[in-house]
C-alpha cells in the first residue's frame, strides 16, 4: 500500500529559525516590569513575616481571617504589591527598552532577600524574648 | 474505605494539584530548554512555543490553585485552636515541635513565592510568543525563574508530604 502523498516541505518550514524570519523589536519593557514585580512580592511578603514575627500587635492586626491567621494577611498584601508593582510598572515601562541584565541582578537580589525572609529560622530569630 | 472532606482537600491540595504541576512543569521545562535556534526549524517554533505557553500558563494558574487551596481551606484545620488539631499534636511534643516551627512555618509562607516566579515565566512566553527563540536572554530568565518557581513548590511539597506524615489533617 502507498502512502499518501504528502506536500513538499517548503524551504520556510524546515530552515533553521532564525534564518527565515528577522527578530522583530518588541520593547522588553514588560518583561522588566513582571520581573521587578515578582521580586518586589517576594520582598513584602518576607517583610511581612519579619515584622509579623518580631511584632505580636502587627501579626494579629494581619488576621484578616479567624480560620487562617496572619498568614491571610501577609499573602493577601503579598500578592497586592506584585500585582499592582506589576501593573505600575508595566504602565511605565511598556514601550521601553531598558538594560534587562541589570533588571534581572536586581530580580535576583529581591527574590533572594524573600527566600531569606521566608526561611523560618532566619525570621525566628526578631521573635521577641520570652 | 473512605477520605473525610478534610483528607479528600489536603489529596486535591498535595495530590492532584501536584500532580499536575509536575506535568506542567516536565512540559515546559522541555519547551524553554529546547527553544533554541540550532534545534528547530521556523515551523517548528510555531507548535512548540504554543505548547511552551499553554504549559507555563498551566503551571502557573496550578501553583496559584494550590497555595489557595492550602491556605485557605486545608490550613485553617492544621492549626485549629483544638488538642487534636495537627498544629497541637506537634507542638506538644518536644520531638516532633520542629515539624511546625521549622518546616510548617517556612513552607506556609515560602510557598506564596512559587505562584509569582511561575506567573513571570509564562508572562515572558507569552509575551515574545514565537519570538522568544530569537531573544535567548529572555528565553533563559523564563527559564531560571519557571525551575525557580519548581524548585519552591517542591520545598512546600516535600514539607507538606513530611508534615502529613507525622500529623495529618482529619
Amino acid at each position: 500500500m502507498s502512502e499518501p502523498a504528502r506536500p513538499a516541505a517548503t524551504s520556510a518550514d524546515t530552515a533553521p529559525a532564525t534564518v527565515a524570519r528577522e527578530a522583530i523589536d518588541q520593547p522588553n519593557g514588560p518583561v522588566a516590569a513582571v520581573l521587578l514585580a515578582t521580586g518586589i512580592g517576594s520582598l513584602v511578603l518576607a517583610i511581612l513575616v519579619v515584622w509579623a514575627q518580631a511584632s505580636e500587635s502587627f501579626g494579629t492586626s494581619l488576621a484578616y481571617s479567624d480560620r487562617v491567621g496572619p498568614l491571610s494577611g501577609k499573602t493577601i498584601w503579598a500578592v497586592v504589591a506584585f500585582l499592582v508593582s506589576w501593573a505600575g510598572l508595566h504602565a511605565v515601562l511598556r514601550r521601553r527598552d531598558v538594560n534587562l541584565r541589570t533588571v534581572w541582578l536586581v530580580t535576583l537580589v529581591l527574590l533572594a532577600l524573600g527566600l531569606l525572609g521566608t526561611f523560618s529560622p532566619f525570621f525566628e530569630l526578631f521573635a521577641p524574648e520570652e | 474505605m473512605e477520605l473525610t472532606s478534610r483528607e479528600f482537600w489536603a489529596l486535591i491540595h498535595g495530590i492532584l494539584l501536584g500532580g499536575a504541576f509536575l506535568v506542567a512543569f516536565t512540559g515546559g521545562l522541555a519547551g524553554f530548554y529546547s527553544l533554541r535556534p540550532e534545534y528547530v526549524t521556523e515551523a517548528g517554533v510555531v507548535e512548540r512555543t504554543r505548547r511552551l505557553v499553554l504549559g507555563t500558563g498551566a503551571m502557573a494558574a496550578l501553583t496559584w490553585l494550590t497555595v489557595v487551596v492550602g491556605t485557605w481551606i486545608v490550613y485553617p484545620w492544621y492549626r485549629e485552636d483544638i488538642p487534636e488539631s495537627p498544629r497541637s499534636q506537634l507542638l506538644a511534643n518536644p520531638d516532633t515541635d520542629g515539624w511546625h516551627t521549622f518546616a510548617m512555618e517556612w513552607k506556609e509562607h515560602v510557598a506564596w513565592i512559587a505562584p509569582m516566579l511561575a506567573t513571570a515565566a509564562f508572562v515572558i512566553a507569552a509575551y515574545y510568543g514565537r519570538d522568544l527563540i530569537r531573544h535567548q536572554p529572555a528565553r533563559r530568565i523564563a527559564m531560571t525563574l519557571f525551575v525557580g518557581a519548581f524548585a519552591v513548590a517542591a520545598i512546600a511539597g516535600v514539607l507538606g508530604a513530611l508534615i502529613t506524615k507525622k500529623a495529618p489533617v482529619t
